[in-house]
C-alpha cells in the first residue's frame, strides 16, 4: 500500500487508479498498458467500441478477474493482492448493477434489496424493513416490493438492482451498460435516478456505457478506450473539441474513418476475380 | 411457493424417509434381532443341520415362534448345537417339544419345526429341547436311493 | 503428415484440459466442503435445497419403484416356480432391490430429475450474471449456492434409496403374494431371514450417499463451470445427466466388489 504515487491525498485523489494493466483472452489481447484514474466524486463515463472489454474491466476493479500485468487500486488499496476478508469488506463499499440486473430470481423484490443486510448486518426486521423500503422508494418501486424479478420488465430489474446496490451506502457504484436495451422513459428515468442518487449520496459512479449521448449528459469525466489503450480522457466538453478523428468519428458515429468500415480484407477486386477459391 | 409448504414438504419426505427406514428394518431385514429382542432362548443339538444359518424361522404348526440366533459345533458330543430365540407370546411349549429341521419347499430355505408334546411343565429361557430330527441332506437321501437300488434292498 | 500433427494436438489439448477440468472440480469440491460450514447459519436455504432436490424428485422415485418391484416379482416368480422355490421370492425381491436397484435406479432417477435441474439452475444463475453479482455483493456463492444444493443433494439420495427399496418390496408383495398367490408368511419371513440389516440395507444406504455426494459434485460444477450462455448450459446439463450416470455404474461395481463379495 506504500506506493509512490500517493503524492497528492486530497480530495482530488483518484478513487480508482489503474496502471498498466495488461490481460488478454486467449490469444486475444485485450488491454496492453491501460492507465488512468477515476476520480473520486462525479460521473465517470468509460466508453469505447465493442469488444474492448469495458465489462472485463469494471470485473477486474471488483478484482473477479485477474489482469496479467499491471495493477488497480481501489481507495489505495491493489484489490488483487487482498486476502478475501479484506477483499470482501471492500467489495462492501462497492456496488455493482449488472447489464440484466443480476436479482436473484428466488426472492422477491423486497427480500433482494434486503439480501445484501441480511448477509452483511444483524439489524432487526424492523429497521430492515425500513431501509428497504426508503430504498425502493428512493428508485421509485416501492410499490412492486412484492413482485418476482421474472415480473419486473428490464428497466424496472435495474432500478431494483440500484435500490440492493445502494442499501449497504456503498462509496461506489459500478454501472455495466446501464442503457442498453431501454426504451425512451426508462432511460430518462434511469438517467436521472443515476444523476440524482450520485449527487445526494455523494458516490462515485463509474459508467461502462456506448450510449454516448446520454452517458455525456451526466459525465464529469469520459475515458475512452480503443485497443486496449486509453485514447482520450477529459470533461465531456474537452472531449468534444478534440482534435482526433478517432475521438471525433467515434462521437459523431460516423460510418468510415479511422476505423474503417471493412473488416481488415484483401482487395476487393482480387478477393472477387482471383484465381484463390476459398 | 411460502417457505411454511416447502418445509411441512420437506417435514413430510424426512417422515416417510423414516417410515422406509422402519420398514427395512423391521419387516425386510431382522434388525430386532441383532440387539436380543424379546422372547427367551431355548437351545437343541442335532446331529446334522444341513444348510440351517442363523436368523432361520423357528415354527411351530407351519406359524412362525422364533428364529434360530446362533449355531455351534460342540467338539466334545461332535453335535450341532443351535440356540433359538422364541417370542414371549409362545410361553407354552411343553418339556417334551420335539425339534426337526425342514426344508420349505425342494430348494428353499431350511428351518426348525417345533412339535409340542404332552408335559405339564413348559419349556423355560435355558432349556434343552431332548427329542430332535436331523436335517435331511439331499446328497444322502439320493445316495440312500442308489445304494438300496443296486443292492436290491439289501440295506434296508 | 501435417494432418496427423494437427490431430495430435487436438488430441493432447483433449487430454489436458480432461485434466485440467478434473483438478479443476477437486478445487471446487474444496471449497463447497468449506461452504458447508456454514450449515447452522443458512438453516433455512438447505431445507429449500432438500425440497428442490428430494420432495420434486419422490413422485418419480417412488412410481419407478413400485413398478420395479413389480416386475422383479413376477420376473423372479416365474424363474423360482420351476425350482418349487416360489416361497423364496421375497428374498430375491428384497435382496435385489437394498443391494442393487435401490441405490442404483434411485441415483440414476436422481440424476436426471434433480442433478439436471441443479445444473440447469446454476448455469442459469452463472448467465444472468446472479453469481457475479453475489461476488461482487461479497457473499460467497459457495456458501449461498453451491453448499446448500450439495449437502441437500447428498443427503436427499439415500433417503430416495430408501424409500425406492421399501416401496419396491411392498410391489413385489403385491404382484407376489395378492396376484400370484405366494404365501405371505413365507414370503415375509424368508425375507427377513436373509436380509441383513447392516450386510445388506446399511450398505445399500452406504452406495446411495456415495452416489449422492458424486451426483451433486458433478451436477452443481458442470453448473458453476459452464459457459453461460443457453447453448451452454444445455450442454453442461446433457454432461451431467452422462457423466453421473457413468460414475453411478461405475461405482456401483467398485463398492459391490467391496462390500459384497470380498
Amino acid at each position: 500500500m506504500n506506493n509512490d504515487n500517493k503524492t497528492a491525498r486530497a480530495d482530488t485523489e483518484a478513487l480508482v487508479s489503474i496502471r498498466d494493466l495488461h490481460f488478454s483472452r486467449g490469444s486475444n489481447s485485450i488491454f496492453n498498458g491501460l492507465d488512468f484514474d477515476i476520480p473520486r466524486g462525479g460521473v465517470t463515463t468509460i466508453m469505447g467500441p465493442s469488444g474492448t472489454g469495458k465489462t472485463t474491466l469494471l470485473k477486474m476493479i471488483g478484482a473477479q478477474l485477474k489482469p496479467r500485468r499491471g495493477t488497480i487500486e481501489v481507495d489505495g488499496q491493489n484489490v488483487h493482492k487482498l486476502r478475501r476478508k479484506p477483499l470482501y469488506a471492500l467489495r462492501q463499499r462497492m456496488g455493482m448493477l449488472f447489464q440484466s440486473g443480476a436479482l436473484l430470481t428466488d426472492l422477491t423484490v423486497f427480500e433482494n434489496v434486503a439480501f445484501p443486510l441480511r448477509e452483511h448486518t444483524d439489524m432487526p426486521d424492523s429497521l430492515i424493513r425500513h431501509l428497504v423500503l426508503m430504498r425502493l422508494h428512493a428508485v421509485g418501486l416501492r410499490g412492486a416490493r412484492d413482485l418476482k424479478p421474472a415480473q419486473l420488465s428490464g428497466g424496472m430489474a435495474r432500478r431494483v438492482a440500484l435500490a440492493r446496490a445502494l442499501v449497504l451506502d456503498p462509496m461506489m457504484i459500478m454501472y455495466d451498460e446501464p442503457f442498453t436495451g431501454q426504451d425512451p422513459i426508462s432511460m430518462g428515468v434511469l438517467i436521472e435516478l443515476i444523476a440524482s442518487v450520485n449527487q445526494a449520496l455523494n458516490l462515485t459512479s463509474i459508467i461502462v456505457s456506448h450510449d454516448l449521448q446520454e452517458a455525456m449528459s451526466i459525465s464529469s469525466h469520459v475515458v475512452i478506450i480503443s485497443n486496449g489503450k486509453v485514447v482520450e480522457a477529459g470533461s465531456p466538453a474537452q472531449l468534444r473539441a478534440s482534435d482526433s478523428e478517432w475521438v471525433q468519428q467515434f462521437l459523431q458515429g460516423n460510418p468510415d474513418g479511422p476505423v474503417p468500415f471493412q473488416y481488415q480484407a484483401p482487395d476487393y477486386a482480387s478477393d472477387l476475380f482471383g484465381d484463390r477459391p476459398r | 411457493m411460502t417457505s411454511r409448504i416447502i418445509e411441512i414438504l420437506v417435514g413430510l419426505f424426512m417422515v416417510l424417509f423414516f417410515a422406509a427406514m422402519v420398514l427395512l428394518a423391521t419387516r425386510i431385514s431382522n434388525l430386532s434381532g441383532i440387539g436380543g429382542g424379546s422372547g427367551y432362548e431355548i437351545t437343541a443339538s442335532f446331529d446334522n443341520i444341513g444348510g440351517l444359518k442363523v436368523r432361520a424361522p423357528v415354527s411351530a404348526g407351519g406359524v412362525r415362534v422364533g428364529k434360530v440366533t446362533g449355531i455351534s459345533y460342540d467338539s466334545e458330543s461332535f453335535r450341532a448345537n443351535v440356540t433359538m430365540q422364541i417370542e414371549d407370546s409362545h410361553r407354552a411349549f411343553p418339556l417334551d417339544t420335539s425339534a426337526s429341521i425342514y426344508t420349505a419347499g425342494l430348494l428353499g430355505e431350511q428351518y426348525i419345526g417345533l412339535e409340542p408334546g404332552a408335559e405339564e411343565d413348559f419349556l423355560e429361557e435355558g432349556h434343552e429341547i431332548e427329542l430332535t430330527q436331523s436335517a435331511m441332506v439331499l446328497e444322502k437321501l439320493i445316495g440312500q436311493v442308489v445304494f438300496s437300488k443296486s443292492g436290491n434292498n439289501s440295506s434296508e | 503428415m501435417n494432418a496427423i500433427f494437427d490431430w495430435l494436438q487436438n488430441f493432447g489439448q483433449f487430454w489436458l484440459n480432461m485434466l485440467e477440468k478434473f483438478g479443476r472440480s477437486h478445487l471446487f469440491l474444496g471449497r463447497m466442503l468449506i461452504g458447508s460450514l456454514g450449515f447452522f447459519r443458512r438453516f433455512g436455504l438447505y431445507v429449500r435445497q432438500l425440497h428442490a432436490a428430494g420432495v420434486l424428485t419422490l413422485s418419480i422415485v417412488l412410481v419407478s419403484g413400485l413398478f420395479v418391484g413389480m416386475v422383479l416379482a413376477l420376473q423372479g416368480y416365474n424363474t423360482l416356480v420351476g425350482f418349487g422355490a416360489e416361497e423364496s421370492l421375497g428374498v430375491v425381491v428384497a435382496l435385489t432391490l437394498v443391494r442393487e436397484l435401490g441405490p442404483v435406479v434411485a441415483g440414476l432417477l436422481f440424476a436426471g430429475r434433480a442433478g439436471s435441474a441443479m445444473t440447469a439452475e446454476i448455469g442459469l444463475m452463472k448467465a444472468t450474471e446472479q453469481i457475479a453479482g453475489l461476488e461482487m455483493m461479497a457473499v460467497d456463492p459457495f456458501q449461498r449456492v453451491y453448499a446448500p444444493r450439495f449437502i441437500a443433494g447428498f443427503i436427499a439420495l439415500p433417503c430416495l434409496a430408501a424409500m425406492f427399496s421399501a416401496i419396491g418390496v411392498l410391489g413385489g408383495y403385491l404382484v407376489g403374494v395378492e396376484v400370484l398367490g405366494v404365501d405371505s408368511g413365507a414370503f415375509w419371513s424368508q425375507m427377513q431371514a436373509s436380509v441383513d440389516f447392516v450386510d445388506d440395507v446399511v450398505n445399500g444406504l452406504i452406495k446411495a450417499v456415495v452416489f449422492g455426494f458424486v451426483v451433486s459434485w458433478i451436477a452443481i460444477f458442470e453448473g458453476a463451470d459452464c459457459i453461460p450462455t443457453s447453448e451452454g448450459v444445455s450442454r453442461a446439463t446433457t454432461r451431467t445427466v452422462v457423466y453421473s450416470s457413468l460414475a453411478i455404474l461405475g461405482l456401483d461395481f467398485l463398492l459391490t466388489a467391496v462390500m459384497f463379495n470380498v
